[in-house]
């Protein structure tokens, strides 16, 4: 079990000092300066010897993705953007570390900007969080009059850190899709190549991260590589923030260490399964994009990538989505199915058509108001969106329904066949499918 | 994707102006960006102009646009894609957004909006009769582990009950909103757990001298007594020498595994681990990682008192234990005897 003194965000519940004063009290902020002092390469070699994986759901080595930032200036300035658009139905970390313990953040920013040449950082915070972008402004004021940042300050490494915010478009948490809205467009997602390391925010190389990703890394730093390490099965380590919301007797937000096995992250955080264990049926481990585990698989399962890949799902962000035994399945799938429709940018075709096409289908087989053949070619629709668009939405759209099918195809089945008998007084149901 | 239009001419105020304040704001926003960037400030500032006047008029549109120096399409475009922005009149005193997203709909959202339609309007966006209050369903607002919840103006409103929901709006309808404490509306600390704390229940200013000390981490951990202090190195180790046959191992056929050991698990089994007669000196079985006192308990009955006897133990005997505890595999997972071997020589293995 994870003890409180190895845990980075000690203030994650905002019950202790917000202030400076207090941040600096409990280690923050501390031997910053030799961390910049010694240089960005030995910055990025401390975070691949971490084993630091992204935080922001795609588990990208996160030393690594620093390293992509060109050595040599070549006239345009270098940027570090800051993806705090959490809007993955499920996910509620950032949001904390934003309002409780903000300086975690700040001090990332500082040095993940010294780590890749970035004079300038900037943090796009999802439009919703109002209150959470004033408590990040107002940290990063207290830094400024601190000389903790700017263009001179204690440290020596010029870095100017804004705030910016986006308005309500799910879409944005994609980096491009990001870049393109701080740029001041719509948010639809460009193609890569070229990567944004080359070609990013207003054309300049730009790197974009995760808060969480970021705000981790002075802690590593400070205490040192192995002890990140020491955390979590191989290639899975370090710390992480879960989220666990739904049919739990507690949903909370806490920070555990990764590859604990979900029955005890359960037990121990969130008070057990509504109903007990025995009432479990699904979970979706990782946020609405990932496929869902059905209850009896995941009970054991350790909480880490390798471990949820083997699933066929992931650990995405870590927003654990319980779903006990009373739960309509179907219409909890058909709910995402929804959001993805609405959140679609409309760029590609088989997103903006597909994920429409999904959601009446879907809302169909809620019912019960469907065919038994329809369940395959929803299936095939699904492959057909995925891996077909610029930006993997509309992959997000399909897993979640082929999660459904392949795991609860019988509950389908009879949910159709029960609708088809109370129909045969009017007579038979008829296909709809193809709008 | 979702069809928005600008509301018709007859709502449409004739100009936009912010007032001083706001225009101060926003020209200090503008300096945010480079030279020549100024566009990037659009949805910062049409976000202001929706606080000042409750929703983007196509006059403050057009004033952006003149303000930041683009075309009206291109600021037309982003305030018709971003949702947030509210094209049309909403409710003069609150407009409610519920979200109603899966996290959200599992606890209860949708009693929640039956609340709205009672006490607003059937319809989102339409305004009750006095127009002071309107209500919509919005997508996943980011505070999933205190579902279901609502937002109005800038602030949540968290852990709610339909009944505390009417009270709320009931306040908001007598401009008593600001009497509502934000948050959560029941006895909890934010996104802790109902009920107490889990984590951090220790004094956070013990952080700053383990910090300082943490350059010499190696020498912390090796004196460290406690389990959870040893428990990160020992498992760092643990995985580092075995990686790869622990990761097959444990990952699938974890449930296949179990299954071979449940038909094993029988207490006259010849896989079963030797035991002993209860010893004066029993060691702390649960140093183990993953071993509590239930656990050791249990491998008590069994006659297993001391570390050396885990650390003996052979493949097909750790996996009758496994079976006998019914674990899928959890033993070879926490690296038992990986651990005990290391307690049994006395030390910690970094």
């Amino acid at each position: 079990m994870l003890e409180d003194k190895d845990r980075i965000f000690n203030n994650i519940y905002g019950i202790h000092d917000k202030s400076l004063k207090g941040v600096m009290a409990r280690g923050h902020w501390d031997r910053t300066k030799e961390f910049i002092d010694n240089g960005r390469d030995w910055i990025i070699d401390q975070m691949k010897a971490s084993g630091l994986r992204g935080r922001g759901g795609a588990g990208f080595p996160t030393g690594l993705k620093w390293s992509f930032m060109p050595k040599e200036n070549d006239g345009r300035p270098h940027y570090l953007v800051i993806n705090a658009d959490e809007s993955e139905p499920g996910t509620c970390k950032d949001r904390e570390i934003m309002r409780n313990d903000p300086h975690t953040l700040i001090e990332g920013c500082l040095i993940a900007g010294c780590a890749m040449g970035a004079n300038v950082g900037y943090i796009y915070v999802r439009g919703e969080y109002i209150r959470e972008r004033e408590a990040l402004e107002l940290a990063i004021a207290e830094c400024y009059d601190a000389g903790l940042i700017g263009k001179k300050n204690i440290h020596g490494y010029p870095f100017e850190l804004y705030v910016s915010h986006g308005a309500g478009a799910y879409i944005c948490g994609e980096e491009t899709a990001l870049l393109e809205s701080l740029e001041g467009k719509k948010g639809q997602p460009r193609l890569k190549p070229p990567f944004p390391a080359n070609v990013g925010l207003y054309g300049c190389p730009t790197t974009v991260n995760n808060v969480e990703s970021v705000a981790v890394a002075p802690t590593i730093l400070r205490r040192g590589p192995a002890w990140f390490k020491g955390f979590g099965r191989e290639n899975n380590h370090g710390t992480k923030l879960f989220c666990i919301s739904g049919h739990v007797e507690r949903p909370c937000t806490v920070e555990e260490e990764m590859s604990i096995p979900f029955r005890e992250l359960i037990e121990r955080h969130c008070g057990g399964i509504r109903g007990g264990w025995d009432n479990l049926l699904a979970v979706i481990p990782g946020g609405s994009s990932v496929r869902m585990v059905p209850g009896e698989d995941m009970i054991d399962c350790p909480m880490d990538f390798d471990s949820l890949m083997a699933h066929k799902s992931g650990l995405g962000t870590a927003a654990v989505i319980v779903m006990d035994k009373s739960t309509d399945i179907i219409r909890a799938i058909a709910r995402l199915s929804y959001f993805y429709k609405h959140e679609s940018c409309g760029q590609c075709t088989p997103c903006r058509e597909g994920t429409g096409w999904m959601w009446r289908v879907m809302e169909r087989m809620v019912e019960g108001r469907a065919q038994i053949k329809e369940i395959d070619m929803l299936l095939d629709v699904t492959k057909q969106i995925e891996g077909h668009t610029i930006c993997a939405l509309g992959d997000a759209a399909a897993w979640p329904i082929q999660g459904l099918i392949t795991h609860f195809r019988p509950v389908i089945e009879a949910r159709i066949n029960s609708y088809s008998y109370r129909a045969d007084d009017d007579g038979a149901v008829s296909m709809q499918a193809a709008e | 994707m979702s069809v928005r239009r600008l509301a018709e001419d007859t709502v449409q105020p004739g100009e936009f102006k912010f007032n001083p304040a706001n225009a101060n704001w926003a020209k200090e926003k503008i300096k945010d960006f480079p030279k020549g960037r100024e566009a990037s400030a659009v949805i910062p500032l049409l976000m202001r102009a929706q606080e000042q006047d409750g929703w983007v008029t196509r006059a403050s549109i057009e004033h952006m646009a003149d303000m930041l120096n683009m075309p009206y399409i291109r600021v037309l475009e982003v305030a018709t894609f971003y949702t947030q922005f509210q094209l049309k009149p909403v409710g003069t005193k609150a407009h409610i957004q519920v979200c109603g997203t899966t996290p959200c709909m599992l606890r209860g959202s949708d009693d929640l909006m039956k609340v709205c339609k009672n006490k607003i309007n059937k319809e989102p966006f339409k305004t009750n009769e006095a127009g002071t209050l309107s209500w919509e369903e919005v997508e996943c607002l980011g505070s999933c582990v205190n579902a279901p919840m609502v937002m109005v103006l800038k602030d949540t409103y968290e852990d709610l009950t339909p009944e505390r929901l009417e009270e709320i709006i009931d306040l908001f309808e007598a401009g008593k909103g600001s009497e509502v404490p934000v948050g959560t509306q029941i006895d909890r600390i934010g996104s802790a757990p109902i009920g107490g704390l889990t984590a951090l229940t220790s004094d956070p200013n013990v952080k700053k001298s383990k910090s300082k000390k943490a350059k010499s981490k190696k020498t912390e951990s090796a004196t460290a007594s406690t389990v959870s202090a040893v428990e990160p190195s020992a498992k760092a180790a643990a995985s580092k020498s075995k990686a790869k046959p622990a990761k097959k191992a444990a990952v699938k056929p974890a449930a296949k595994k179990a299954k071979k050991a449940e038909a094993v698990a029988d207490l006259d089994d010849k896989n079963r681990p030797k035991g002993m007669e209860r010893p004066d000196e029993i060691d702390d079985l649960k140093l183990i990682s993953g071993i509590g006192p239930k656990i050791e308990g249990i491998l008590h009955e069994l006659g297993i008192f001391k570390f050396e006897q885990v650390g003996k133990w052979k493949k097909a005997e750790s996996d009758w234990v496994d079976g006998y505890l019914s674990f899928k595999g959890r033993i070879e997972r926490d690296g038992w005897i990986k651990q005990a071997k290391a307690f049994a020589k006395g030390g910690h293995d970094e």
